[in-house]
């Protein structure tokens, strides 16, 4: 397969120029937004039915093509067990066990097929949705659940899984993702054909943070550097809120062309979409051809968060023929009409998210809150007088009560 | 030993260059800073000597700076950035505060965020709007990160080696009025630093009335004393040298020796580092004091246009009005 079309060092192409008159916006009221137009990237319809070669679908038809039914078993696998992460993470939250829970119900083909696009030496720097991402760097949803329970704020060892915290202020993170992608290029660790080494960087925010001046620099600095970072744009269609409309007038893939990169829309509900344009576009990074943009255009089912009431700000009939495109649902049906897998495997499947779910809910439920003079710690690397002396008059202060109570 | 007599400029210049040869991860960054070496020059030569790749020549825009700095670092670099000028750093601001600065204690220690963020500030230099602000406020009262500021050549040289070498996040407050002025420094290989990255220092012995200063307000206050001293005044100055951490036992230490203290700083008095000052040494030195702690500062005004410059930042005058009202209790 070929990988997107890449500008030349001028930055444009030299067979399509880009022709600043003849850009068109169709209003917003127009837009459907449950159509990805004919430049998406798509495998699989909504019966899970795989679809035939197009010019959208061409450049990545060899990636899928060389799955094999394991693949595809263990993709499912990953779907079925992330939303059931995901579903344990709301219920534990309405039931007063975490704080909050951001929800990524109808993304799950979106991020596991990101993630298991990564190869171990890869880096994967997320927001704050993408616990599907970090189930497939090996992540124990555990870790994620600390940070929304509020014993801690995330707390993992991003070096353990190459999976970074995850970043609240919205966009932060694609700069901080476009330096360590820098910093493989001085490592010598792009471009050297050893398929062990060489090592690229994904950077995932939503739609909502394709408006930050943050994603927009990345974008710069990723593209003048030629550095080896995949912008992942999860566009669920709302920002809280806020509509698409309200973000931007042209589509994030489009967008990408103008920083001089190649921009991908793909169907973000197909997995195996997802998994092949990540896969081409980590391929690109790594091999020394700098930066991608994929948009995967998908849907947020849920609320933006369970602090959220979509019911003020979107109509039920919008959620309805999203539900229609639901991505497990889709890849069960191509498995089963290609005989992928047969009746047991998926009631195997599902036999193990209730027991992944009962350990999580179990891991939760015992996580004790931390000890609390504990919050002075690891506020510095090296020694602070300040908060060292904070931390003994904090501590002298509960001792205090301990030797009133012995009196 | 090998003592020069250099400029400020020179000697931050010759620490990193230092630092640069004594680690490979230690990368400078930030708007012309290559073949033109930074709009003061700080950096001048180091890319024709150390690549492109170590001295690297960004965009302009200050969060895409620090933000990938934040990402050299989580990959082993150890990052220096320069911010053009002080009034440039707030669109930095949030990589800072909410990035840089929260790092290490996010990841409960596991990740460690070694850069150091430079930036040339105050005022005195004639210069247009956004070019003469003291903002350490802002950064001294975050947590998570290192403030510091040098006024002479010496500390210069070695504050820059001391703050790449941290293991956390660094501001250096560089007082561009001082760039061009020298002093001794002995950059000998086996020389070190007399004192460290978190030491105060007295930098002129008195009896009478302490000064705190830091920063540009260093030589002003030296003259001050000078011309105290001919009056028959014994002036202690203190160069802070750290604002985060405040090292409080040298502060104290001088308070209490004199009973009198007057706070000098470039920076706005409201809410300034002069109010986290006076607050110390009334809380530890309450019943050594001969008189309030008084503060000389910038007025509550945005940094007004260059004709009025010389009577917002605090001068020779000012600083020894102040002390005449503290000695007068």
């Amino acid at each position: 397969m070929s990988a997107p079309e890449r500008p030349d060092s001028a930055g444009s192409t030299a067979s399509e120029p880009i022709r600043h008159h003849e850009t068109t916006v169709p209003p917003p009221a127009t837009r459907d937004i449950t159509d990805g137009g004919p430049d998406m990237v798509q495998f699989v319809d909504g019966d899970g039915q795989r679809i035939g070669i197009t010019e959208a679908n061409e450049p990545y038809a060899a990636i899928v093509e060389a799955m094999t039914p394991e693949d595809a078993q263990s993709m499912y696998r990953d779907l079925v067990l992330v939303r059931r992460i995901d579903a344990e993470g709301h219920a534990l939250q309405r039931q007063g066990e975490l704080g909050l829970w951001p929800s990524l119900l109808g993304q799950e083909a979106a991020q596991v097929g990101a993630g298991r696009a990564l190869r171990p030496q890869d880096y994967a720097f997320p927001g704050y949705r993408e616990h599907g991402v970090g189930w497939c760097r090996g992540v124990p949803p555990e870790n994620v659940f600390g940070m929304f329970r509020g014993v801690n704020h995330g707390g993992w060892d991003s070096n353990a899984n190459n999976f970074h915290l995850y970043t609240i202020v919205i966009g932060n993170q694609m700069l901080n993702a476009t330096g360590y992608a820098m910093g493989i290029q001085r490592d010598g660790a792009v471009g050297t054909q050893d398929p062990d080494r060489d090592a690229a960087v994904m950077a995932f925010t939503g739609d909502g943070g394709t408006a930050q001046g943050d994603y927009n620099e990345a974008l710069v600095f990723a593209s003048v550097a030629n550095a080896p970072v995949v912008f992942f744009v999860q566009n669920n269609q709302w920002a809280i809120s806020e509509p698409n409309h309200k973000q931007f007038r042209i589509p994030p893939y489009q967008r990408a062309r103008g920083f001089g990169f190649p921009g991908v829309r793909v169907d973000g509900n197909d997995v195996l979409a997802v998994y092949a344009t990540s896969t081409a576009a980590l391929d690109a990074a790594r091999s020394g051809q700098g930066p991608t943009l994929i948009e995967a255009f998908t849907y947020r089912l849920g609320a933006h968060t369970t602090s959220d009431d979509p019911t003020k700000y979107r109509v039920a009939a919008e959620v309805d023929v999203w539900k229609e495109k639901d991505p497990i649902k889709r890849m069960r049906g191509f498995m089963e009409s290609k005989d992928h897998a047969d009746p047991d495997f998926f009631t195997a499947i599902d036999e193990e998210a209730d027991e992944l779910a009962a350990r999580i809910r179990k891991a939760c439920q015992e996580m004790p809150d931390p000890p609390l003079p504990h919050m002075f710690d690891d506020v510095y690397a090296e020694p602070h007088s300040l908060v060292a002396a904070e931390k003994a008059e904090f501590v002298a202060f509960h001792e205090s009560f301990e030797a009133e109570g012995a009196h | 030993m090998a003592s020069q007599k250099i400029t400020l400029a020179k000697g931050l210049n010759a620490g990193l260059r230092r630092a640069m040869e004594q680690d490979p991860k230690v990368v400078l960054m930030g708007e012309d800073v290559g073949k033109l070496g930074g709009v003061f020059r700080i950096t001048e030569g180091l890319q024709k000597d150390f690549g492109e790749d170590r001295v690297i020549d960004t965009p302009l825009a200050e969060s895409g700076i620090v933000g990938t700095a934040v990402g050299l670092a989580l990959r082993g670099y150890r990052p220096v950035v320069e911010i053009q000028f002080d009034g440039f750093v707030y669109p930095a601001f949030d990589q800072i505060v909410s990035q840089v600065a929260k790092m290490h204690s996010r990841s409960l220690g596991h990740l460690k965020l070694p850069m150091v963020i430079r930036i040339p500030c105050g005022g005195g230099i004639g210069a247009v709007e956004h070019h003469s602000e003291s903002n350490e406020a802002y950064f001294a009262h975050t947590a998570g990160l290192r403030v510091v500021t040098c006024a002479n050549p010496a500390d210069a040289y070695w504050m820059i080696q001391q703050a790449i070498s941290c293991d956390d996040p660094v501001i250096l407050f560089e007082p561009k009025r001082r760039y061009h002025e020298r002093g001794e420094v002995d950059i000998d290989e086996s020389a070190g630093p007399t004192l460290g990255l978190h030491d105060a220092a007295v930098v002129r012995e008195g009896t009478d009335l302490t000064l705190l200063c830091y920063g540009p307000m260093v030589k002003t206050c030296l003259q001050a004393a000078n011309a105290a001293e001919q009056e028959g005044k014994s002036l202690e100055v203190v160069d802070l040298r750290t604002l985060s951490p405040l090292d409080v036992d040298t502060i104290v230490a001088s308070a209490k020796k004199t009973g009198r203290v007057v706070v000098v700083h470039e920076a706005s008095t409201f809410l300034g580092m002069g109010g986290e000052l006076a607050a110390q040494v009334q809380q530890q030195c309450f019943y050594h004091l001969e008189a309030p702690v008084l503060r000389v500062g910038g007025y509550n005004i945005p940094y007004p246009p260059s004709r009025y410059e010389q009577e917002f930042l605090p001068n020779l005058d000012r600083v020894l009005d102040a002390v005449d009202r503290s000695l007068a209790y």
